[in-house]
């Protein structure tokens, strides 16, 4: 039996996340990934933005920031640059990561700086009670799209590779082992890595969206369950047959330059750095 | 002196030069007119020296960077101009809470808007204090010369670390770039203040544990295991909503840097002792104050200049004392009256006489003669 405890702080608990959520399912996930890694707690920086997700880091017993809105990110850059021996990790949600945190979001995946993001992607911004996201689906009733969504989407992979992301995974809160070691390979790589947990959230969500995702909490994980796709099986399948899939497993694996060694390298070339 | 170091220089090098002298480790910004000579430097001089800079996405990130810089222990600032100040008000709130050490430097420019990008101007003077939300601290610093530029420099990295807030130095694009002579301080010659950690750098589960004579002891982030939040907090630094503690804590992070006001205020005070035209000004309008002030005595008239050099918290008391004895204030400054206001506020009889100027020239000597020729002086 794994033992979370020591990863947790466990006077904090219990946690804010409502029946249902997968904010727990991510975290231990994350815990585990990070007990693999074999890290210790002292050098690692949990940074969060804003939002449900972004409460994570309280729970977490690593030295922890819970910066503003969308800034998460901003944050980790300095921490990261300023100190690269710390393993700096980031959790924050679709609208904080990709919304008010969109801008710092492609140019630390164009950077390339050994940051590993997981972007808790609920499709909504639960905190603040079901407002649409850069992430929820068209068409989806939310508490501003009242008539249904008219905006498309973003597809969170997609943009983290086209932005220069090296790593770039995708797991569900229902496909937990594979999750587990998404966040672990994305640990392990050496520069900017995102790993897209989808969620669900039925609080905000889910309950507005019945007839789509099922009548409980429970439907809407068993909603992941049959609409996630491994990318090697999506391979074969028509972009018709991919529209309302999940398609998960490692999306995208390279090997580039990473921002801090850079850095390091240049202060190296005058000699270190005379005081 | 063996052999003092003197250099021709702007005052935004100066600016650069200073942060180095301090100390400065981290420098994240990004460009925007009259500031972007500061970022230049750093860009130049950090990796030379062991230090990082970074250019990043905009100034919301700019701050944000040297805010997690810092929580890991180095000495870090930003340097911007009005649009860039008014995008890094989010986060300046955040370093106040929090009490992370940051020095941020606002070269002002014309606006509002983009204005005038390479215009002088002092339009940022109610920004500085009031500009984030909610109820917050504001250490503000107002160089009006070069060598200035250097040594409040120097000073504002001191009391950032001291007081574990954000400082802001307010420079304008005429102090930022115009050129003077200055020797560059010998090392050792200016105090540096060091940031102090707790229990010899050990572990410190209370990083907010602290009273008004001793600001918060936040240890980097290492083996302490820290957690930093925006959200009000308690001693261990978790959020809370005990009204008792957040009362207590936003009452703090506000009234630490009044408690020891003793050791933030500074000021020019000159011929105040009998003035009875007494200026208020600060950065470039000061200068052009001085050279009045001195025409003025010269003609026998009783003037004096009150600068103040810390504008933030404002050094009230000594105002109000040169105040209380003078007939006229005179308040120069180019914007509509951001300063008056702050004259208005320490003086109960005096008539106040405001200068302004928004047209983005520099606000001369001449302007303020022929304005206070005016007056039955």
């Amino acid at each position: 039996m794994f033992d979370y405890s020591q990863y947790l702080r466990n006077e904090k608990l219990p946690h804010i996340w409502c029946p249902g959520c997968g904010h727990g399912i991510v975290l231990k996930s994350l815990i585990r990934a990070v007990a693999k890694a074999g890290w210790n707690k002292d050098e690692i920086v949990l940074v969060s933005g804003i939002g449900c997700a972004s409460r994570l880091p309280g729970y977490v017993d690593f030295n922890t920031l819970h910066t503003a809105h969308g800034r998460a990110l901003a944050f980790a850059t300095g921490i990261k640059l300023a100190k690269p021996e710390m393993h700096v990790i980031v959790v924050s949600g679709d609208g904080d990561s990709l919304a008010i945190g969109g801008n710092h979001f492609i140019h630390a995946c164009r950077r390339n700086i050994d940051i590993t993001l997981i972007c808790f992607n609920n499709g909504i911004y639960g905190m603040t009670g079901g407002q649409y996201s850069p992430t929820t689906a068209s068409g989806d009733k939310t508490a501003t799209s009242p008539f249904g969504n008219v905006e498309p989407h973003f597809n969170v992979a997609e943009l983290a590779k086209g932005a220069g992301a090296t790593f770039v995974a995708r797991g569900t809160s229902y496909g937990v082992p594979q999750l587990d070691n998404y966040i672990y390979q994305g640990l392990m790589h050496k520069g900017f890595s995102v790993i897209e947990a989808a969620e669900a959230c039925f609080t905000t969500h889910g309950r507005k969206n019945r007839k789509k995702y099922g009548p409980s909490n429970l439907d809407m994980l068993k909603w992941q369950r049959d609409h996630a796709v491994s990318v090697e099986k999506a391979a074969g399948m028509s972009e018709e047959e991919l529209q309302d899939k999940i398609i998960t497993g490692v999306l995208h694996n390279v090997e580039k330059p990473e921002f801090t060694e850079q850095y390091q390298k240049l202060i190296d070339s005058f000699g270190g750095g005379a005081k | 002196m063996a052999n003092p170091k003197y250099e021709f220089i702007q005052g935004n090098l100066a600016c650069a030069k200073g942060a180095a002298y301090a100390g400065c480790k981290f420098f994240g910004g990004y460009p925007i007119t009259p500031s972007t000579e500061i970022a230049e430097f750093m860009s130049e001089y950090l990796p030379q020296h062991g230090g990082k800079f970074i250019q990043m996405e905009d100034e919301i990130a700019s701050i944000g960077s040297i805010i997690g810089a810092s929580l890991t222990g180095a000495k870090a600032m930003t340097a911007t101009s009005g649009p860039g100040f008014s995008l890094m008000q989010e986060l300046l709130g955040y370093a106040c809470i929090a009490e992370v050490p940051i020095v941020v430097v606002d070269v002002m420019r014309g606006g509002p808007s983009t204005g005038l990008p390479t215009s002088p101007a002092q339009s940022d003077i109610l920004q500085a204090k009031w500009g984030t939300h909610g109820d917050h601290p504001s250490i503000t610093i107002v160089p009006n010369s070069v060598e200035e530029m250097f040594t409040e420099t120097v000073r504002a990295f001191n009391l950032a670390e001291f007081f574990r807030t954000p400082v802001i130095i307010l420079g304008d694009e005429i102090i930022g770039h115009m050129r003077e002579k200055i020797r560059i301080p010998e090392p050792g010659e200016l105090e540096v203040i060091n940031r102090s950690l707790p229990n010899n750098d050990g572990v410190c589960k209370t990083p907010y544990a602290s009273d008004l004579n001793k600001p918060v002891c936040l240890p980097n982030f290492g083996k302490s295991r820290i957690h930093v939040t925006g959200l009000n907090h308690d001693d261990t630094g978790f959020p809370t909503m005990d009204p008792k503690i957040v009362a207590r804590e936003n009452e703090r992070i506000s009234m630490k840097i009044y408690h020891q006001r003793n050791l933030i205020d500074k000021f020019e005070a000159l011929h105040c002792d009998d003035a009875k035209v007494l200026f208020l000004a600060i950065g470039s309008a000061a200068r052009a104050a001085e050279e009045v002030v001195n025409v003025l005595r010269e003609r026998g008239v009783k003037a004096g200049l009150f600068r103040p050099i810390t504008l933030w918290p404002f050094p009230k008391d000594e105002f109000a004392k040169y105040a209380a004895n003078a007939d006229y204030i005179v308040v120069p400054e180019m914007n509509l009256g951001q300063l008056k206001t702050v004259a208005e506020r320490f003086t109960k009889r005096t008539k106040i006489i405001p200068i302004n100027l928004v047209n983005g020239e520099p606000l001369g000597p001449d302007t303020i003669i022929s304005a206070v020729n005016h007056l039955n002086i």
